[in-house]
């Protein structure tokens, strides 16, 4: 317990003390988590719709798939990012292995399935009846798509919060495409997985404590945006 | 609209990153658990004008990463391993610079009592009455292959060895973390003395044999060959290894943790191999 207690001060001190190398790799973990997020949600959200209002064979099962695709272990997601993108693989020529660049990469491919499985649940929330009155009003399909999605804001929210807590807190992807470089592409969980296995077990509570704080004040902006 | 700002300035800065020179070297984990590389990575990088990017991984993944060419450099510790990586073209040469020995610690109470005894027959004796738990790296790392010779010296199939019982545990991880784990479970552990002296205030276990020219432990660095993969940096590759092997740091690298832990850890050894 004293262990837990001692991390919680290191914790509060490095955050006072601005320590730089703290600072820097949390600053490192936001960047490349809400790029990463921003991103998945610019291209998810608009696919999601798109499975969402439209009928076609396969459309159960593809559901199926994207929410199978929940439990995507990310050391999978790593390995298969890093074979695409080593330089023995099909996209070695981009010579992006070992890069935050990757990493944003990798980081979209794992929480897609959950920003476009969870976006459906989103709109399929929505009151039929809304559906029906745009399009009695004569609303396009895209017009539509607006309207529900606008309804729907949320519980869609909520899917952009749920991926930006996978991102950020994942560990697998980024030691396996990243490489954990100091100054270069180490973040909080792969500093707390080296710092763990340094034995500095204080230093690895208290990083996690400051991911925990960051992911709050993330959270509360998200939240106060959705109370708009 | 700032978030937009942020994400757009930081994606320029990652961008930005990628032009630099870098060099990627890939690490074996008993250097970088000393503490020597945050020493010597900003002097490279501050005389060659580089960004040197160090990878943390046991010598199995340092080989793979070489073979593959994600790489320029690795720096490794089991000679087997590393000739047969310059044979098979991947790697230029191999260039001994320091070396130390390895050694077997375990609780101070030496539960087999195997204290003093030859590395071999310390093993044997563990094999034999099958009591005194071992931790094995069990990761492919030089310090896991060496394990492995030392079992084999001693008489044994690597395989059997394995399944010899509860008592054989392979951690899977690093030499820390296998060092703090034997330290739990009051085990036996096959340990670089570089890492056992860094991590000794962190456990409970102490030295039990320390003797036997099996033990040697030379740490190596090898450039990726540019005739396999003509992207690596070959030039910034063998500025490395004239750092390494430079009369300076060789001087730097037999001082290194002396003052701390009052012993010397790696002793130096450019270019030679030592006897």
């Amino acid at each position: 317990m004293a262990e837990i207690w001692q991390g919680f001060i290191k914790a509060i001190e490095l955050i006072v003390s601005l320590d730089p190398e703290v600072m820097e790799i949390a600053g490192r973990s936001l960047g490349i988590s809400i790029t990463s997020c921003l991103l998945g949600s610019l291209v998810c959200i608009p696919l999601a719709s798109l499975i969402h209002f439209h009928n076609f064979p396969g459309k159960r099962v593809l559901i199926n798939v994207i929410q199978t695709f929940f439990s995507l272990p990310t050391i999978c997601v790593g390995l298969f990012v890093f074979v695409l993108f080593s330089q023995a693989g099909p996209l070695g020529g981009t010579n992006l292995l070992f890069t935050p660049t990757v990493m944003v990469l990798g980081q979209m491919i794992l929480i897609t399935p959950i920003l476009l499985g969870l976006t459906i649940s989103a709109l399929s929330g929505v009151d039929k009846a809304i559906l029906d009155t745009a399009i009695s009003l004569g609303a396009s399909g895209f017009q539509v798509a607006v309207v529900v999605l606008r309804e729907a804001r949320y519980a869609v929210l909520a899917a952009i919060i749920m991926g930006f807590g996978r991102a950020i807190s994942e560990v697998g992807l980024a030691l396996m495409v990243g490489g954990n470089i100091r100054g270069f592409t180490r973040v909080l969980t792969t500093a707390i997985s080296l710092e763990t296995s340094k034995g500095e077990l204080e230093l690895s509570l208290a990083l996690g404590i400051i991911l925990i704080f960051l992911a709050l004040i993330i959270n509360t902006a998200l939240n106060r945006i959705q109370q708009r | 609209m700032t978030t937009v700002i942020v994400v757009v300035s930081l994606i320029g800065g990652m961008a930005g990153c990628g032009t630099s020179t870098r060099l990627r070297v890939a690490t074996t984990t008993s250097l970088y658990d000393t503490g020597l590389w945050g020493y010597l990575e900003p002097m490279f990088e501050e005389q060659y004008n580089v960004e040197l990017d160090i990878m943390y991984a046991g010598t199995g993944k340092a080989l793979e990463y070489g073979r593959r060419g994600d790489v320029d450099v690795i720096v490794i510790h089991s000679k087997a391993h590393e000739e047969k990586f310059v044979a098979e073209g991947y790697g230029v040469m191999r260039v001994p610079f320091a070396y130390n020995y390895f050694l077997i610690v375990g609780p101070a109470a030496d539960p087999a009592g195997i204290k003093g005894m030859s590395p071999e027959d310390a093993f044997k004796k563990l094999m034999e009455i099958g009591g005194g738990s071992f931790v094995s790296r069990g990761d492919d790392s030089g310090t896991h292959s060496k394990e492995k010779a030392i079992w084999e010296e001693a008489g044994f199939d690597y395989e059997t060895v394995r399944k010899a019982g509860k008592w054989y545990i392979e951690s899977g991880s690093g030499m820390g973390p296998t060092l703090m784990m034997a330290s739990e479970k009051q085990a036996y552990t096959l340990t670089d003395m570089g890492t056992f002296l860094a991590y000794k205030s962190k456990l409970d276990l102490v030295p039990i044999v320390d003797k036997g020219d099996i033990l040697l432990n030379v740490y190596s660095v090898i450039a990726i060959n540019p005739e396999k993969h003509p992207k690596t940096n070959i030039d910034m590759a063998n500025n490395l290894i004239s750092f390494l092997t430079s009369p300076e740091i060789q001087e730097f690298i037999g001082n290194y943790g002396v003052e701390e832990y009052g012993m010397q850890l790696f002793i130096p050894c450019a270019g030679a191999e030592p006897e």
